[in-house]
């Protein structure tokens, strides 16, 4: 209950608080802080009625495909960061009350709210994935936080950028994290660690380990992934305070905790971690030197704490371990506070540049002691927790045995510069004797604001925490067991009871101590000669990885832009070509990789009619390809296409062939009435281009005719056509067997061609008259008028031809006909009729729109196939009535196949007007060369 | 047992578009039609859906002709989902429509011309029939073609012709590979293919057909180096429309491909699944460098459907289970987030006139509900966790992982990474920074029924998830079938009629090739 309230309770009120903080105004800050200082009593609750260490779970199906339930556990060290993430939460969510401007109240909370949840999540997830889950949430609800002032371009960048180092990492961690359940055979964390340094051994695992120390490593700013944390300071205060202190990079450090029992042995580990902590540490101290704005110095000194846990953990220890969770114990409470105290004196003179700060500690006396609780703690003082942190810092250090020297020296100088920069933050801005100091008041004169004292919601959470500093430390022995010591069982997997004690008597680890408080308190003194010499600080910056990143980011931009104007260039030619040439590879590669099987067949018998049509069509084709006018190009492509359709005639296909004539001059002519809207086409393509497109059409001919001839020869199964002939009289009731497949056996394809010709019909209209105005509005064709030959012609002909359609459709079901030759007849009376008289005379002989028309013909075959419905047959199932005779007609027999033939009638009749109409209506008009298409991408 | 019902996807919206034809041409009138229509069909699909998930397969042989002789419908678990996805996303854009689009557009052929292209994609889904496939292909081609066209702007005009010319291509790519297998097998029934290639030793001689189908199929599903029509005409006609296309069109081409290669080319599949896997990771890499690239909502959106595309591909390309399940996933997932997406395009477009991201602005301030509803496609795009493309992405990963394709799991994931990137950016210069100019911009208010649809999509976004266990038990067990092509040839053809194919014999010595011939 406890664990899902803790998820759930903040993702609630992260949802809800657009109208929480609308509906209750001032009250709003304290009832969201409600929420995480519910889980943080529960989280106390726990603490203390714990009586042995046995964690809680709970455990929910969720997605079992793939591994993922919703498992959550709260042992030892998701205790600590819970009870850290919830009561700094607490204050944090008072202070953004007082700090931030009302109306921004609901945006941020959303966020925050969603952050802590997520963390809560990170920390509780006992299965790898939800663990990811949360870890990607915190990732996104950071980059909506540090963007939060999003009308800055300055917000924008750095947010984008910390989504995308940490997004990076995240991808490796994903990666890292199946591979070590699959590793592991199961996706439950805490079985996982049970598994120990045994599962190291496995090579899954070895490869996770890398992967999973990317996601760490990104997310905790370790080097070279720090520099987004820095630059995350765009982020409201606030925010600030908590992604530094007790959230988002510690989640980082929490992995490698949580994991240390299973590669805590492993070398691997052992060099990256202490390599990178150490590094991290030294450097990141180092730029914090020289920074002059109060929240980057913090940023910075994060960064370098970190390094200082990263490095502890790499070291695996019981003691290294223990130094860690009190190292970070410490630094959260008082970084914490650090950051709200930069964030107030930011608020109450309105600079946060460090040197022109000083003397505030008059107008800003909560802030100041605050502050300097912090600060003392941070620099390791006793009897503060950072002391104590310190203290067993040194006390595992010392213990090593073959780093111990090295990491010892790191460990006091890190520990040095980071007291230097604790006291330029806590002290300095109070203490210190401001430059240009304005007599009566004490602070300098060149402050943009008035300095004055921050309010009760801003001073809450400082003055409280860095309290709660003193009070860990003198009460360590209290709390150390339930706190820190099964926090170290956790992160060790061996069970550990010792308690923490502030006081060791005189040893080593104290004598270090003292050394880091004289050596830090010397480069604190020594702060203005190091901002003096800021052109080290820049020349460190100027070789920060961020360059790299920088680097990187604007090549994978341009590169981007280069490949994609390259691909995508607007050229059809090229994508023709690409398209061609890549589907010839693709059959090419087969041939190569299962290779060719049986040999060419022998040619079988040859005929000099072969030939002929073979060469008038290959010449034709030929012609079309050279010539550079559009007719004599139209005229010999019709001209190969008539050649093809004598080869059908010739292998006895003669309803193929009628059917490929009438097309052939069909489109001719359509393509002709628009070609008269063209400008002639110039001498626009070169003649090598030409070349080389002729060379790719020919080389495909060739592929085609090759693979065509040899799989004549491969009759792997029996056709099923012999059967539809034998059934074509006996059950389909027609001797016509193209026509019965066409309205019967496929009927379904009939179907989706007559709506194929009819939306072309449409696209015409589209096309050629937009706004499809009333036929009568239309500018009507001129009759080509006065020919009282034609008229007379005309007017003849448009009975005859539409007669001769009907018997066409009629007998198509027995002999050669049907709906498409009969609706074309029709037709062509009718456009006949159009050219005599007008478009407008043959609109009105065709009493409906010729859309309609189609639109009719589609219903009625829709129609004919519903009544198999009806029948209780599938679809389109022919039924047929009774066979009667009928004076001069002879036999009839009528079924819904016939019917759908009707449908066809009609609607090829509505194509064939509709087109020839359209084309007549805008004959006249305006030249423009739509060829011209090289703009459009 | 014959289904009547699955004939219902295709002839409804058919029906409905005719009506749209014959009835008067006013906005109101034919608005009405439309919605009515995609509602019915809807309504239709869900039945279908849930009658196929009991079921397993349903069939209706048209005109009653026994298969293979006439032309069949199947529904699996597959077409029934893309049916039932297909027509939600009809009904959206439907929706959508109605303040969205000029009552100039939605008065003539708007609606019918979408009513025509949503049929003829379902009746790509649910054929059994590799000629009729064709068919409901042209069907496709030109009535989306005719939607391009529709506002009769120049540059519809340029995209709509490279449109044409590119997808005729694929058809003629088609037309080959089904000529030839046709004359080699003697039928066009896909199960009848599938039994007829499964008892003969002769499966690797149709491997010429597999290839030309793949180029052919790949074109329209858009994947590297095929894709060109798709980025230079996607982002011409009016938002609706995209949003139209962008949810369906590729995804018929996917569907193509995961049918004919778990059914009928599944000998010798080692080349084809190699073939597939090559392009589907060149595909997601040069997609999202073109999302990366451009600067304009629509087309970011329109190259991140191609990089998509290739993690559908991929899915099927690994072939397992899992695997093909998250290719499943992954297409339902990335319809109803991608269409969502382009109609969120055409609401910013409506507001600043533009979708270039250098014009707009300050919606985060102007708009909030807006944002929150952008917010959630962008990021389940994007594959944040726990919206519905993290698991789509995740299973898919996960499975290269476990099948030690280290290198295309690493590829997926950081095309994850940089679809996410290339989501920011419209996030960033759409929502959060501020418009220039923004005191002359009127924000135009957005009204319900566009705002209906895109809420709706984002309520499914949560919904998968937050529960993608639902989704995922379909989509093993639709991977399940496919993974089993006799379960298909059994729904399709009588017993009999397997039974004496099975027994005739169809040795090699029959066929003209000799026994040294076959591998």
């Amino acid at each position: 209950m406890l664990l899902l309230l803790s998820i759930f309770a903040p993702l609630a009120g992260s949802m809800a608080s657009p109208l929480i903080c609308k509906g209750s105004g001032k009250a709003a800050p304290w009832l969201m802080a409600a929420i995480p200082a519910i889980i943080f009593v529960g989280f106390i609750w726990h603490l203390v009625g714990q009586t042995d260490a046995d964690p809680i779970f709970v455990s929910l199906d969720w997605v079992p495909s793939v591994n993922v339930s919703f498992d959550l556990q709260l042992d030892g060290l998701s205790l600590l960061f819970g009870i850290l993430i919830t009561s700094i939460g607490t204050f944090i969510v008072l202070y953004a009350g007082g700090y931030l401007k009302p109306k921004d109240h609901a945006k941020f909370y959303t966020y925050l709210l969603l952050f802590m949840a997520s963390m809560l999540g990170v920390v509780l997830a006992n299965n790898t994935i939800l663990l990811f889950i949360f870890w990607e949430l915190t990732s996104i609800s950071s980059y909506l936080i540090i963007g939060f002032d999003n009308e800055k371009a300055e917000s924008r960048k750095k947010a984008l950028q910390a989504l995308l180092v940490t997004g990076l990492g995240g991808i490796a961690l994903l990666a890292g994290l199946i591979l070590l359940s699959e590793a592991a055979e199961t996706y439950k964390l805490s079985e996982i660690i049970g598994m120990g340094s045994e599962l190291a051994s496995k090579p899954l695992a070895q490869f996770a380990l890398p992967l999973i120390l990317l996601g760490a490593f990104t997310k905790s700013a370790q080097f070279p992934f720090h520099f987004w944390l820095p630059n995350a300071m765009a982020a409201p205060t606030p925010a600030s305070a908590y992604l530094h202190s007790a959230t988002m990079v510690k989640a980082g450090v929490f992995l490698l905790l949580k994991l240390n029992p299973i590669y805590g042995d492993t070398a691997f580990w052992l060099v990256s971690l202490t390599a990178a902590g150490a590094i991290t540490l030294i450097y990141g101290s180092i730029r914090g030197l020289f920074q002059r704005d109060l929240k980057r110095i913090l940023a910075f000194t994060t960064m370098a704490v970190l390094g200082m846990l990263v490095m502890l953990i790499g070291q695996g220890s019981s003691m290294a371990i223990k130094s860690a969770l009190l190292f970070l114990l410490g630094h959260a409470f008082y970084k914490a506070t650090l950051f709200m105290v930069a964030g107030n004196i930011d608020h109450g003179t309105g600079t946060r540049d460090v040197r022109i700060l000083g003397g505030l500690r008059k107008a800003m006396p909560w802030t100041a002691a605050a502050a300097m609780l912090a600060a003392l703690s941070k620099g390791g003082f006793p009897p503060m927790v950072g002391f104590i942190g310190k203290e067993y810092v040194y006390k595992a250090s010392s213990t090593l045995d073959a780093l111990g020297p090295a990491i010892t020296v790191t460990a006091l100088l890190g520990n040095a510069l980071l007291l230097s920069l604790a006291f330029k933050v806590g002290i300095h801005p109070f203490w210190a004797r401001a430059t240009e100091k304005q007599e009566s008041q004490g602070w300098s004169s060149l402050l943009p604001g008035q300095p004055h004292e921050a309010n009760l919601l801003m001073l809450a959470g400082p003055v409280i925490l860095a309290f709660t500093g003193i009070a860990l430390g003198v009460t360590s022995q209290f709390w150390s067991v339930g706190l820190i010591a099964s926090s170290v069982s956790t992160a060790t997997g061996i069970e550990s009871l010792s308690k923490v004690y502030l006081w060791h008597g005189f040893n080593l680890p104290l004598l270090l101590s003292v050394i880091t408080l004289t050596l830090g308190i010397a480069i604190y003194l020594s702060r203005q000669s190091i901002w003096r010499n800021e052109s080290i600080g820049a020349y460190i910056a100027d070789r920060d990885s961020e360059k790299a990143y920088d680097f990187g980011f604007r090549k994978f931009i341009e590169s981007s832009k280069n490949l994609t104007a390259k691909i995508q260039n607007g050229s059809l030619r090229f994508y023709l070509w690409v398209i061609l040439v890549s589907g010839g590879a693709i059959i090419g590669y087969k041939v190569i990789t299962i290779g060719v099987f049986g040999s060419l067949p022998e040619p079988s018998e040859f005929r000099t009619i072969h030939l002929i049509l073979g060469i008038t069509i290959v010449s034709a084709l030929t012609y079309t390809a050279f010539t550079e006018k559009i007719l004599p190009a139209l005229a010999s492509l019709g001209f190969a296409g008539l050649g093809i359709a004598l080869l059908y005639a010739y292998f006895g296909a003669p309803d193929l062939a009628i059917t490929q004539i009438i097309v052939e001059t069909l489109s001719i002519i359509l393509i002709l009435m628009a070609a008269i809207k063209l400008p002639t086409v110039e001498k626009r393509v070169r003649k090598k281009r030409r070349i080389a497109d002729i060379a790719l059409a020919s080389i495909f001919g060739i592929f085609a005719f090759l693979l065509t001839y040899k799989s004549a020869q491969l009759q792997i199964a029996a056709t099923i056509s012999d059967q539809l002939a034998d059934w074509s009289y006996a059950l389909a009731k027609g001797r016509n067997v193209v026509n019965v497949i066409l309205v019967d056996f496929r009927a379904l394809d009939t179907f989706g061609e007559i709506i194929v010709i009819g939306i072309a019909a449409i696209g015409v209209s589209v096309c050629l008259d937009p706004l499809n105005s009333k036929a009568e509005q239309k500018s009507n064709f001129a009759p080509i008028g006065g020919s009282p030959i034609l008229n007379y012609g005309a007017k003849l002909m448009l009975p005859i031809c539409t007669v001769i359609s009907l018997a066409l459709l009629y007998r198509g079901h027995n002999e050669p006909g049907g709906g498409f030759i009969g609706g074309l007849m029709c037709a062509t009376g009718l456009i006949l009729y159009s050219l005599a008289f007008g478009t407008a005379s043959a609109l009105k002989k065709l009493k409906l729109d010729p859309i309609r028309w189609i639109a009719l013909g589609v219903l009625l075959a829709i129609f004919s196939g519903a009544l198999g419905i009806v029948s209780g047959n599938p679809f389109m199932t022919g039924i047929w009535l009774p066979i009667f005779e009928l004076p001069f007609l002879g036999t009839i027999h009528l079924g819904t196949p016939l019917l759908f033939d009707v449908g066809v009638y009609f609607v090829v009749i509505g194509f064939a007007t509709q087109c020839a109409f359209a084309f007549q209506t805008t004959i006249e008009g305006p030249k423009s060369n739509p060829l011209d298409f090289k703009k459009s991408i | 047992m014959n289904q009547n019902l699955i004939i219902l996807p295709v002839i409804l919206p058919f029906i409905g578009a005719l009506i749209g034809l014959l009835a008067p041409k006013s906005p109101n009138t034919q608005t009405r039609i439309g919605i009515a229509t995609f509602a019915a069909t809807f309504a239709a699909s869900i039945a279908i859906l849930l009658k196929v998930n009991t079921a397993g397969h349903l069939t209706l042989l048209l005109g009653g002709w026994e298969a293979p002789f006439g032309i069949s419908f199947v529904v699996d678990r597959l077409a029934g989902l893309m049916v039932a996805v297909s027509c939600l996303v009809g009904l959206a854009v439907a929706i959508f429509s109605k303040d969205d689009l000029e009552s100039s557009l939605r008065s003539n052929w708007f609606y019918p011309l979408s009513l025509f292209l949503v049929g003829a994609v379902n009746g790509s889904f649910i054929t059994g029939d590799l000629f009729n496939l064709y068919v409901w292909f042209e069907i496709m081609l030109i009535s989306s073609f005719a939607l391009m066209t529709v506002g009769n702007t120049k540059s519809q005009f340029e995209g709509g012709f490279k449109y044409v010319a590119i997808n005729l291509i694929a058809s003629a790519f088609f037309l080959a590979g089904l000529g030839l297998l046709y004359g080699k097998m003697g039928t066009l029934n896909m199960a009848d293919i599938a039994l007829k290639l499964s008892v003969s030793p002769a499966g690797p001689l149709v491997n010429s057909s597999s290839a030309l189908l793949l180029v052919a199929f790949s074109v329209k599903a858009g994947l590297f180096p095929f894709f060109f029509w798709l980025p230079a005409s996607y982002h011409t006609p009016p938002s609706a429309i995209t949003a139209l296309f962008g949810g369906l069109l590729t995804k018929v081409g996917v569907y193509a491909i995961m049918r004919n290669y778990t059914l009928i080319f599944t000998q010798e599949a080692d080349f084809i699944r190699g073939t597939i896997l090559a392009l589907s990771l060149a595909t997601m890499l040069v997609g999202v460098f073109g999302a990366t690239s451009h600067f304009d909502m629509k087309r970011i959106l329109c190259f991140h459907i191609i990089s998509q595309i290739g993690y559908m591909t991929l899915g099927l390309a690994l072939f397992t289970q899992l695997a093909i399940a998250s290719a499943i996933f992954y297409t339902a997932h990335h319809i109803i987030v991608k269409t969502n997406l382009l109609l969120i395009a055409g609401i910013v477009q409506k507001k600043f006139g533009t979708n270039d991201l250098s014009k707009t602005g300050s919606l985060l301030k102007k708009a909030p509900w807006l944002a929150i509803l952008f917010l959630i496609p962008c990021l389940s795009l994007g594959g944040i966790p726990p919206l519905s493309g993290f698991w789509a992405k995740y299973s898919l990963v996960k499975e290269a992982l476990s099948l030690e394709y280290y290198l295309t799991a690493g590829l997926a994931l950081i095309v994850g990474v940089m679809t996410l990137y290339s989501m920011t950016k419209i996030w960033s210069e759409v929502f959060w920074k501020k418009a220039p100019e923004e005191e002359k911009i009127t924000f135009n208010k957005t009204t319900w029924n566009s705002y209906l649809p895109v809420g709706m999509f984002c309520l499914l976004t949560v919904f998968i998830g937050l529960n993608p266990q639902i989704l995922f038990t379909y989509a093993e067990a639709a991977a399940d079938q496919l993974l089993r092509p006799n379960q298909y040839i059994e729904a399709v053809l009588s017993t009999e009629y397997i039974d004496t194919i099975r027994k005739a014999s169809f040795a090699a010595n029959t066929l003209n090739i000799s026994e040294n011939d076959l591998p």
